[in-house]
């Protein structure tokens, strides 16, 4: 191929002309669009094309449209490009196609924006709504054999939510549980009752901050993965396909996950309150001197029957959150990668968000039912 | 072979591509000329895809070289490699537009990355290539979801056609598109080549469009490669070709059955 001569362009603005030399590819467009626009300031009289070479279509069409905008045709020195007759020929053509697409709308002004974000929010709620009961009727009818309830499958999500998190869920409860300790001993100090760091801990980590942050941590990630993995599916057309077998695919998809996660964070959580409790007993172990065997007395004493149990019953309900939300926002994924995107981060946020606020439901509970 | 030489764009020498024990091609050699409209076919697994990946500088063979105009893309510098690719548009087979940009987004998407210009230049370069698919101009601002197969298809070649390619790759342009919209396709393809002196490579496998777009074709059977025109690939007696060709479906498209009288 013959190395073309380099692309120039110059604008006289004394006279308005603009003087094009050597071969315009698509890479010049930069160069061109620089000089078109200091030509439309000079008036745009004229075009010298007589040391120009061959053009590409792009940058003919620009030089064109800039002639076409110019107030009175400048008048042209050369030949124009070939690709000229092309674009005249292609715009003849397109003017016989009418626009058979509907120009999109104009943005809406506020109130019906309102209008529209309410009506938005009013089908999430009824969507969700929708997808409970069904996931209900599911489960009733899961019941009726070993094979529609799926226990492989339930145990493998199980597996996957609850074992394969356990080293991540022990150590971050062992550390808030040194955390809370170590503060709360400093603060109690003053008052000669450092003995009390242990209620605190034992109470704080069994009642609360142990399921708490397991049901947190895995919102994080679970809820996300659920809704990953079912999005994928879902712009697939996999979950169509299930369907379209006559397979349910709340049966196959969503029930094993939900109810692998209600096994697994219970689990999890008593994971989760041995570490947090066995580090609340190192850190006084060795920052108050307190013997192992004096610990256990005074947790003993701290806790009452149910205290435990006040934290591990929450866990089920906290996987059922999050598993409802990790999987509905997975199957409302369509048509684009982005989607995917932003409805992950909605189960995400959204199922932190429920179980904190079911957390606080609880709290309250428990506390008119003084348990 | 032709007597005159053309001018030749893509030269293809000894090409081995191989994947652990199996070979896929077994010495593969042709070359595309200029300005013509090259089909590329063969069963499934006979290694097209990979042909076309190690022809737009995306898979390194195994051995062989592959020269765009002149220049060997087996052995260049990711750089060199670069410029090659701003000299030709490629269109996948589902279209593979990004699903989160609109259209004109799609189309405009490798000169914003180049290229520094103005969003009004930008935007009348959208148009342009629209109206060169034959896009209504007003399907710029729709999401890829939103677009029929036939309007996806055109968006991707819109979106090839971006930095004015002299070389365009079509992976089975008009698979999964109903008579009409494939008719319109390949008139658009031929239009193209016509009024842009564009070469086109297209993988297909419908015979409608091989028929009525392509100058020469490619067979690759057994690891290896015949080209010839249509008519006298259509006259081969290899095995698979003669099933290729002759079989149900290719009788159907043989309106006067010239291959047939023949072969019989």
């Amino acid at each position: 191929m013959p190395k073309s001569p380099e692309f120039q362009a110059r604008v006289d603005s004394a006279e308005g002309r603009l003087s094009l030399a050597g071969d315009c590819r698509a890479a010049d467009l930069g160069t061109l669009e620089t000089a078109l626009r200091k030509w439309a300031g000079t008036g745009s009289r004229s075009v010298d094309l007589s040391a120009a070479g061959r053009f590409d279509i792009g940058p003919a069409w620009i030089l064109k449209r800039a002639m076409a905008d110019a107030a009175t045709a400048p008048a042209v020195n050369g030949s124009l490009p070939a690709h000229f007759s092309y674009l005249d020929e292609m715009l003849d053509g397109a003017s016989a196609r009418t626009a058979d697409i509907a120009p999109p709308p104009r943005e809406p002004a506020g109130l019906v924006r309102l209008g529209r974000a309410l009506e938005i929010r009013g089908e999430s709620w009824y969507e969700a709504l929708t997808y409970g009961g069904k996931l209900i009727s599911t489960a009733g009818l899961a019941w009726r054999s070993w094979k529609h309830l799926r226990i492989a499958s339930i145990v493998r999500h199980a597996y996957e939510t609850g074992y394969q998190a356990v080293p991540v869920v022990a150590v971050i409860a062992f550390l808030i549980s040194v955390i809370s300790a170590y503060i709360s001993a400093q603060q109690l100090r003053p008052y000669g009752g450092e003995i009390y760091t242990v209620d605190i801990v034992a109470l704080g980590v069994l009642r609360e901050l142990g399921v708490l942050l397991t049901a947190i941590m895995v919102a994080g990630r679970t809820g996300s993965a659920y809704a990953a993995e079912l999005g994928v599916m879902k712009l697939n057309d996999e979950v169509d396909a299930l369907e379209s077998m006559g397979i349910n695919p709340y049966e196959v998809l969503v029930l094993p996950r939900v109810l692998g996660l209600i096994v697994a964070l219970p689990l999890l959580t008593i994971v989760a309150d041995f570490m947090g409790l066995f580090g609340g007993a190192m850190l006084t172990r060795y920052l108050i001197d307190l013997p192992w065997p004096q610990f256990f007395t005074r947790l003993d004493e701290a806790i009452a029957p149910t205290t435990f149990w006040a934290g591990l019953v929450k866990a089920p309900v906290f996987g059922l959150l999050i598993g409802l939300t990790g999987t509905l926002r997975g199957l409302q994924v369509r048509e684009s990668s982005r989607e995917l995107g932003r409805l992950t981060t909605v189960a995400v946020v959204q199922s932190i968000f429920l179980v904190i606020f079911a957390d606080a439901l609880f709290a309250i509970f428990f506390l008119e039912i003084d348990f | 072979m032709a007597a005159a030489a053309p001018a030749v764009i893509i030269s293809v020498r000894d090409l081995v591509n191989r994947f652990g024990q199996q070979t896929v091609h077994d010495g593969v050699s042709f070359d595309v000329h200029a300005g013509e409209v090259f089909g590329i076919v063969g069963g499934s697994g006979s290694g097209k895809s990979v042909l076309l990946k190690t022809m737009l500088g995306l898979r390194k063979p195994d051995s062989g070289v592959v020269e765009v105009e002149g220049r060997d893309l087996t052995c260049m510098s990711d750089r060199e490699l670069r410029d090659v690719k701003q000299r030709y548009g490629v269109t996948f087979q589902h279209g593979a537009l990004f699903t989160s940009l609109t259209v004109t987004e799609n189309v405009i998407l490798p000169l914003v990355e180049l290229l520094e210009l103005d969003e009004a230049t930008l935007q009348s370069l959208a148009e342009l290539r629209l109206r060169m698919v034959g896009l209504p101009v007003a399907a710029g601002a729709k999401f890829p979801a939103q677009l029929s197969g036939g309007m996806i298809k055109r968006a991707a070649l819109a979106r090839a056609l971006a930095l004015d390619p002299a070389l365009l790759f079509l992976d089975e342009p008009t698979a999964g598109l109903d008579p009409i919209a494939a008719t319109a396709f390949d008139d658009l393809v031929l239009y193209l080549r016509r009024a842009l002196g564009l070469t086109v490579v297209m993988v297909t496998h419908d015979l409608d469009t091989l028929a009525r777009t392509c100058d020469r074709v490619a067979v690759l059977v057994d690891g290896k490669v015949i080209v010839d025109t249509l008519p006298g690939i259509v006259r081969n007696e290899h095995p698979w070709i003669r099933e290729y060709f002759h079989g149900a479906r290719g009788r159907l498209m043989a309106p006067a059955g010239e291959g047939e009288d023949r072969g019989a």
